[in-house]
C-alpha cells in the first residue's frame, strides 16, 4: 500500500523546513528533497502565516489583560494606542479556580462534555442504523439516501432558523404535543429544554455525515468476507461483530474523531438557537465568543485564553485517541 | 492501511451477484419480507424527520404575515409569494449573495489551488518532517473558532482588514487550506502509483507527472475539496457576524440573522430569505454528492 515513489527517501533528515545552519545533512536532505519542499512550501507559508502567527499573537493576548476598552482602537480619525499591559498566567487562574471558576468554565466544560459525548453517540448509532439499511438491496433506497442526506444539504444556518420556527412557544412542536395533551415544554427558555433542543438539532445536522461515511466504509467490505463468514455457519449478528465492525474500522475511528473534533467546537447550532439569551446552554465555544465578542467591554484576553485552553484539550484528546487507535490496531494485528 | 478503500464497490456486487444464484442463499441485502417491511417503516420515518424542518421553512416561507409561524393553519387560505417577492426587491438580498459568492469562491480557490501541491507532496513522497506536517494538518482541523478569533480580530483590524471580503477570505483560508490538503491526500492515495512511475520513466519530472497525470486524473478529488471549502465558507456564522459590519457586506448565514432584531422580527421574510438560499445549495449538494462519499471516505480512512 505505501509504496512511495521516493522509495530511496524513507530515511527521516533534518527537519521539514530547511534552515541555515544544519550544514551537510541539510545540503544532501535538500538535494534530495527539494521537490517535496517546494511542493508544501504554499501550505507551509499559509500555515505559518495564516495559524500559526495569529496562534502566537494570541497566546500572547491571553498574557495580559486586552479587552475593548484598551486595545489599539480608532475612533473617529484619532488613533489610540494599545495600553493593556502583560499579567502572566493571570487569567488560565481565574479561567480555572478564580472566584467564579465554576459558574463560568466548569460547568460550561461539564456540559461541553455531555455535549459532545452524546451529540456524537446519537450520530454514530443512528447514523450506522440507517447506513446498514440503506446498504441492504432495497427498492428505493438511492430515494432513501436522497432525502436522508437533505440536512447535510442544507446550511446549517438555514436549518436552525426552521427549527427555531418550531420550537417556539406555540411553534408546530408545541402545537402538536398540545393537540396531543402532552406537556408542552418552553424549548429555547427552560435551561434543560434548551440543551435538549440543541442535542436534538445538532443530531439532525450530524447524522446525515456519519451515515453517509459509513455507508460509503460498508460498501467498501469485501462481499467474499460475508459469503465467507456465512458458509462457516456465523448469524446475523456475528457476520455484523466480527466481519462489519472489523471492516468499518477505520473509516468509523476517522469519522467519529472528526465528529467529535467538530462537535466540540459546534459554533452555528447553539449561537443561532439561541443567540445571548441561555448562559447555561453555551458550550465553551460558544462561551468564549461570547466572552470576546458577545458583550461590553469585550474581554479579549479570556476569550483567548479560553481558545487556548480548548485547543489544549483537543489536542491532548487525539493524542490520547491516536494512542488508543494504535494500541487496538497493534492487538489486532498480533 | 490495511483495508484497501479502493473503489470496490461496482466490482464486488457484480461479482457477487452471478455466484449467489446457485446456492440460492441470500446474498447480503436481501432479507425476509417482514425484514424489508420494517426497513421501509424505519427509512421512511427517518425521511420524514430528515424533510420535515426543510418542507416546514418552505410551508411557513408562503405565509405573508410575521407572525404566521404561530398559527401555520391560517397559510392554506392565503398562501402567497409575496415574500419571496418582498425580499428579492426591497432587502439587500443581492448584495448578501455577492459576498457570500466572493468569499465562498474565493476562498474555495485559494484553498484548492495551494493545496493541491501539498497534497500530492503527502501522498507520494516521504521527506524529513512529513509527520510533523501530517500532525499540524490535523490539529488545524481541531482548531475552535475562539482560538483564532481575537488574534485574527487584532490583526486584521491592525491592517485595516475588517469588513473587507479579502480579510474574510483569508480567515476562512486558515482552515480551509489545511482541510483541502488532508483531503487531496486521500484522495490521490486512491491514484495508482503506478501512473507516477510511468511518467518519471517516460522522462517526467515529479512537477511534470503531478500537473500532466494527476491533476487531470484527480478532478473528482480537486471537485470535492473546492465543494468542502465552498460550502464552509458559505455556511460560517462566527468570523462572518463579527468582521463584516456593513449590511450590504453581509454573507447570508449573518444576513438572515438581521431579520431578527430586538424589536422586530420579520420571520416570514426570513423563511423566504432562507428557501432562497438553500435551494440553490442544495441543487449543487446533490449535484456533487456521489463524489463527495468517495471523496471522503478516501480522504476520511487515511490518516
Amino acid at each position: 500500500m505505501t509504496v512511495a515513489i521516493d522509495r530511496a527517501t524513507g530515511k527521516r533528515r533534518g527537519d521539514r523546513t530547511p534552515r541555515p545552519g544544519l550544514g551537510r545533512r541539510l545540503k544532501d536532505g535538500y538535494q534530495k528533497h527539494w521537490y517535496a519542499y517546494a511542493m508544501i512550501a504554499p501550505v507551509a507559508v499559509v500555515i505559518g502565516v495564516l495559524v500559526l502567527y495569529p496562534l502566537g499573537y494570541g497566546l500572547y493576548l491571553t498574557l495580559t489583560d486586552a479587552n475593548s476598552l484598551n486595545s489599539a482602537r480608532t475612533i473617529g480619525v484619532n488613533e489610540i494606542e494599545a495600553t493593556y499591559k502583560f499579567v502572566g498566567l493571570d487569567n488560565y487562574a481565574d479561567i480555572l479556580w478564580g472566584p467564579t471558576a465554576y459558574d463560568r468554565f466548569w460547568s460550561h466544560f461539564i456540559w461541553t462534555i455531555v455535549w459532545t459525548a452524546v451529540c456524537v453517540g446519537l450520530h454514530f448509532f443512528i447514523g450506522l442504523g440507517l447506513a446498514l439499511l440503506l446498504n441492504q438491496k432495497l427498492r428505493g433506497r438511492t430515494f432513501y439516501r436522497l432525502i436522508l442526506v437533505l440536512p447535510w444539504a442544507v446550511p446549517t444556518f438555514v436549518t436552525v432558523f426552521g427549527w427555531r420556527f418550531m420550537l417556539a412557544d406555540q411553534g408546530i412542536i408545541n402545537s402538536a404535543l398540545d393537540w396531543l395533551h402532552l406537556p408542552t415544554p418552553a424549548w429555547l427558555e427552560d435551561t434543560f429544554w434548551q440543551r435538549f433542543s440543541a442535542i436534538m438539532v445538532n443530531t439532525w445536522c450530524g447524522v446525515p455525515f456519519m451515515m453517509v461515511s459509513l455507508l460509503g466504509g460498508l460498501q467498501s467490505i469485501d462481499n467474499s468476507l460475508y459469503e465467507a463468514s456465512e458458509m462457516d455457519g456465523a448469524n446475523a449478528w456475528q457476520r455484523f461483530r466480527y466481519v462489519t465492525l472489523p471492516g468499518l474500522r477505520s473509516v468509523s475511528s476517522t469519522v467519529v474523531l472528526l465528529g467529535i473534533i467538530w462537535t466540540f467546537n459546534q459554533f452555528a447550532v447553539i449561537f443561532l438557537l439561541f443567540g445571548n439569551t441561555a448562559p447555561d446552554a453555551q458550550i465553551l465555544v460558544t462561551w468564549a465568543y461570547q466572552l470576546g465578542f458577545g458583550q461590553q467591554p469585550r474581554d479579549f484576553a479570556q476569550s483567548a485564553a479560553y481558545g487556548i485552553l480548548l485547543l489544549a484539550i483537543l489536542i491532548v484528546f487525539t493524542s490520547f485517541y491516536r494512542r488508543w487507535l494504535n494500541r487496538n490496531e497493534q492487538q489486532l494485528a498480533n | 492501511m490495511s483495508t484497501s478503500t479502493a473503489p470496490t464497490k461496482a466490482p464486488a456486487e457484480q461479482i457477487a451477484a452471478p455466484t449467489a444464484p446457485p446456492r440460492k442463499v441470500r446474498g447480503r441485502g436481501e432479507r425476509s419480507r417482514a425484514a424489508s417491511l420494517a426497513s421501509h417503516g424505519v427509512l421512511t420515518l427517518a425521511s420524514l424527520v430528515a424533510l420535515f424542518p426543510v418542507a416546514w421553512l418552505v410551508y411557513l416561507s408562503l405565509g405573508p404575515d410575521k407572525n404566521d409561524y404561530l398559527h401555520p393553519g391560517r397559510i392554506w387560505s392565503k398562501m402567497t409569494f409575496d415574500n419571496y417577492a418582498f425580499v428579492l426587491q426591497d432587502t439587500n438580498f443581492f448584495d448578501w449573495l455577492k459576498s457570500s459568492l466572493i468569499v465562498s469562491l474565493g476562498t474555495t480557490v485559494i484553498g484548492v489551488m495551494v493545496a493541491a501541491t501539498t497534497g500530492y507532496a503527502v501522498s507520494r513522497m516521504r521527506f524529513p518532517g512529513y509527520r510533523k506536517l501530517m500532525w499540524v494538518l490535523l490539529v488545524t482541523q481541531m482548531f475552535p473558532i475562539a482560538v483564532l478569533i481575537v488574534p485574527m480580530y487584532q490583526i486584521l483590524s491592525k491592517l485595516q482588514l475588517i469588513d473587507n471580503y479579502f480579510g474574510l477570505i483569508l480567515v476562512y483560508c486558515s482552515t480551509a487550506v489545511p482541510y483541502c490538503a488532508w483531503l487531496l491526500k486521500g484522495y490521490f492515495d486512491t491514484i495508482p502509483f503506478e501512473i507516477d512511475e510511468a511518467g518519471r520513466v517516460d522522462g517526467l519530472t515529479p512537477f511534470g507527472t503531478f500537473f500532466r497525470l494527476i491533476l487531470p486524473l484527480a478532478r473528482p478529488g480537486l471537485a470535492v475539496a473546492g465543494f468542502y471549502s465552498f460550502i464552509t465558507a458559505f455556511g460560517e456564522v462566527a468570523f462572518a457576524s463579527t468582521f463584516m459590519l456593513s449590511d450590504t457586506k453581509y454573507t447570508f448565514a449573518v444576513g438572515l440573522q438581521s431579520f431578527v432584531s430586538e424589536h422586530d422580527a420579520q420571520r416570514n421574510l426570513m423563511a423566504a430569505t432562507a428557501v432562497l438560499v438553500a435551494i440553490p445549495v442544495s441543487a449543487f449538494f446533490y449535484l456533487v454528492q456521489k463524489n463527495l462519499v468517495t471523496g471522503l471516505t478516501a480522504g476520511g480512512t487515511k490518516g
